[in-house]
């Protein structure tokens, strides 16, 4: 404006005010350009979700700004910052969620990072091979709002809870289960393990998740057992193999199925949702064994073949397992006895254990070792036995031998002690040694020298046989030979006898023909005898007139 | 350097139409160009003033503009939104520097370059400052001129999105940060444009 001369001023005065407004239309752009940047503050600003810190132990295949965080496979959110703790223990991962993602943080949320995975049982997170690592989100159920997380290491088994119920199984050892194993009811699969713990005192508690509707077949009274592996059994129903499935085989598993449902053997633990995992179907089946008593055994013997845990047989019945091996030392006689401890469950006695019951006898250790004490005057005695000649395996049997020298039983020593005899092996070994000095009092060496001279003999007499005998045979074989050899030249069909002979026959032959043509002639004409032989040209000739008058 | 002596002193005025010199007093009162017919005036009005508007809105686009995502890249490989600057990074760290160096040239040096370039003429031109004449009129011609190179980015999307439609292997998509870019090179050209060189030479009243 400065611009304008003064002596143009009164001219463009109108010009200029009608030109006024217009230009300044153009402030309109920029204060539209500062609305619309303001405008996507704002909603960036809204849209802005929380940021969250995950601590995880690695972070393999984790970028920053290209990692998502995935909610059932939804992107919810990006990695914003990887970076080390102050300790350098853990990485800890930032990442910037979406504003609907918020609600997911509960306390309790879980994350994981998903990469390939590649087991027995199943295959996860292919995807992830082109795409890269995403981190995965599990919400919780606590009220609780969280911002910073422990990051899990592997996956949980079920990301997003399908409805069912989850189970605790206590074990003393999981066995080859695996989280994500599978668990069968009746051959089906009906579950997952999702969780596996070693607990303080050493035992393992198993989580596993059955998924709803198959709960419902979860009662107090199941029984869980571990189905890995194959159950092979030579019984006297012959070959018995049994297995859940070939992937429960290879990567573990779990079968559960309804146990026995008498009363009182129900509540496995008494913790409801809590179980025992048993080793296999034989003992989850088996009904519950009670408390174990402790007894004591010593035997004057060496009792190779007796391993922890061989069978307590009574009268043949199993009732208990043999816990430790030791070996003694008497000072009275300066002898090594073998010391045996087992742990017997009353209550496989059965009937025996019922009626005791019954009587209160199984109340304390007293009244059962006192029941004991009738028993070992009755005859109880220990016994190894062996249990199989092949294998050498020894099992204590308990057993009545009325036998047995009284002894003696003091019902005051913890553990029991009971009186034991001899094993029946040892038996059998005095068996052999009774056949093996028989076998030694043989008179073997002068039944060799015997046999030794009667081969002498044999030999001579076959010698002479060699040297007189058998010469004069072969003479006599050769004459034959010879005999035989002059024979065949006679009767071959080129000597001299059979070239004569045929010449004969064929000379006989002709002169047999010519007798049968004058017996012939003579037929035809018996005046021949009389008259002699007439020309012989007739017949011909009549043949010939005969045969050529009809044409 | 002898001042030169300026048209309104010789009571002249030029159309910046056809070019046509004409004496200021034969001009009638809507100052129309006799050959050419288009309204002649001593300077362009308002001319700092739209420039400045113009310019107060290519930074506001700016902003958007650089945060925003320009292209969405979706295929085997995974999604990826990507911002210039983030782009920029991206080929710098994978060693191809030289194109990297070009973007950045191209759409945040240039940018960048243009609205301080027009900044300082504005503010000289508001202070009548003498200083460096020539040489800001050459920076005005520069930035006149630059001012078409700076859609490359835009060019970029829009072929990268129109030929990388390959469904599940890979497709390009365009987000808002490319219209505000484009709004920012567009508003920075018409920043330019409504800006009257001939002030730059202008003396004080």
């Amino acid at each position: 404006m400065s611009a304008v001369p003064p002596a143009e001023e009164p001219l463009p005065a109108p010009a200029v005010q009608n030109r006024r407004w217009i230009p300044r239309l153009v402030w309109m752009v920029p204060i539209a350009a500062a609305v619309v940047g303001i405008s996507l503050l704002i909603r960036s600003w809204q849209s802005e979700g929380p940021q969250i810190t995950i601590k995880f132990l690695s972070g393999e295949g984790v970028q920053v700004g290209k990692t998502q965080v995935k909610y059932r496979d939804v992107t919810v959110g990006r990695v914003s910052a990887v970076e080390l703790s102050a300790d350098h223990q853990t990485v800890l991962v930032s990442a910037d969620l979406s504003k609907d993602a918020a609600s997911l943080l509960k306390e309790d949320a879980q994350f994981w990072i998903v990469r390939p995975r590649v087991g027995v049982g199943s295959v996860s997170g292919l995807e992830t091979l082109l795409s890269g690592a995403y981190i995965g989100i599990k919400s919780g159920t606590a009220p609780r709002h969280e911002r910073q997380f422990v990051g899990l290491e592997n996956p949980p088994a079920l990301p997003h809870g399908p409805r069912g119920r989850e189970l605790e199984l206590r074990a003393a050892r999981a066995g080859s289960l695996a989280i994500g194993a599978p668990v069968y009811f009746r051959q089906f699969q009906v579950g997952r393990v999702i969780d596996e713990n070693l607990l303080q005192d050493g035992s393992t508690r198993v989580t596993v998740f059955v998924e709803a509707p198959y709960d419902g077949f979860v009662k107090p009274v199941t029984r869980f057992w571990n189905a890995s592996g194959i159950d092979v059994r030579l019984g006297a129903n012959g070959l018995n193999v049994q297995t859940e499935s070939l992937a429960a085989v290879l990567a573990g598993g779990l079968a559960f199925d309804d146990g026995p449902t008498e009363a009182g053997l129900a509540a496995a633990t008494g913790i409801p949702g809590q179980f025992i995992l048993y080793k296999n179907e034989t003992e989850a089946m088996a009904p519950p064994d009670g408390e174990p008593h402790y007894v004591r055994m010593r035997f004057a013997q060496s009792l190779r073949g007796l391993e922890v845990g061989a069978p307590v047989e009574f009268v043949g019945v199993d009732i208990g397992s043999v816990v430790a091996v030791d070996l003694g030392y008497e000072t009275r006689d300066k002898s090594f006895p073998v010391i045996v401890t087992a742990k017997l469950y009353p209550r496989r006695m059965g009937q025996a254990y019922e009626v005791l019951a019954a009587q209160g006898k199984t109340e304390s250790d007293e009244t059962l070792a006192a029941f004991v004490g009738t028993l070992v005057n009755r005859g109880l005695r220990a016994q190894p036995r062996s249990a199989s000649l092949l294998t050498g395996n020894v099992y204590i049997a308990l057993d009545f031998m009325a036998a047995s020298p009284r002894a003696a039983f003091d019902a005051s020593i913890r553990p029991l002690e009971l009186p034991t005899v001899n094993g029946s092996f040892q038996e059998l070994e005095a068996g052999v040694g009774r056949l093996v000095k028989k076998v030694n009092d043989l008179p073997l060496e002068q039944i060799a020298a015997d046999l030794h001279t009667d081969l002498t003999d044999l030999h001579e007499t076959l010698s002479a046989l060699h040297t007189r005998a058998l010469p004069a045979a072969v003479d006599a074989l050769l004459a034959l030979h010879r005999t035989l050899d002059s024979a065949d030249r006679t009767l071959s069909v080129e000597s001299p006898l059979q070239r004569d002979l045929a010449e004969t026959l064929s000379q006989t032959r002709s002169t047999l023909q010519a007798v049968r043509e004058l017996a012939d002639y003579l037929d035809r004409h018996p005046d021949a005898l009389l008259r002699g032989r007439r020309a012989q040209k007739m017949p011909t000739e009549t043949a010939t007139s005969s045969s050529g008058a009809p044409p | 350097m002898r001042p030169l002596q300026q048209s309104h002193e010789l009571g002249l005025s030029v159309c910046r139409t056809c070019g046509l010199v004409v004496s200021q007093a034969s001009l009638g009162i809507d100052r129309r160009c006799p050959r050419c017919q288009s309204r002649i005036e001593q300077r362009t009005p308002f001319s700092t003033e739209m420039t400045l508007a113009w310019l107060i809105a290519g930074v506001v686009f700016y902003v958007p503009a650089n945060l925003l995502p320009v292209m969405h890249t979706s295929g085997l490989l995974g999604e990826t939104d990507s911002t210039i600057l983030g782009g920029i990074l991206e080929f710098w760290r994978a060693g191809d520097w030289d194109i990297a160096l070009l973007i950045f040239i191209a759409s945040v040096a240039v940018p960048f370059t243009k609205f301080i370039a027009i900044a300082l003429l504005l503010v000289t031109v508001r202070k009548s400052s003498r200083w460096e004449q020539h040489q800001r009129t050459v920076l005005y011609r520069i930035v006149e001129f630059i001012g078409y190179w700076s859609m490359l980015d835009v060019i970029v999307v829009a072929l990268t999105s129109a030929l990388m439609q390959f469904q599940v292997l890979g497709t390009a998509e365009p987000r808002p940060g490319i219209a505000f870019f484009c709004a920012v090179v567009v508003v920075t050209m018409l920043s330019a444009l409504s800006f009257d060189a001939r002030l730059i030479w202008d003396r004080p009243a």
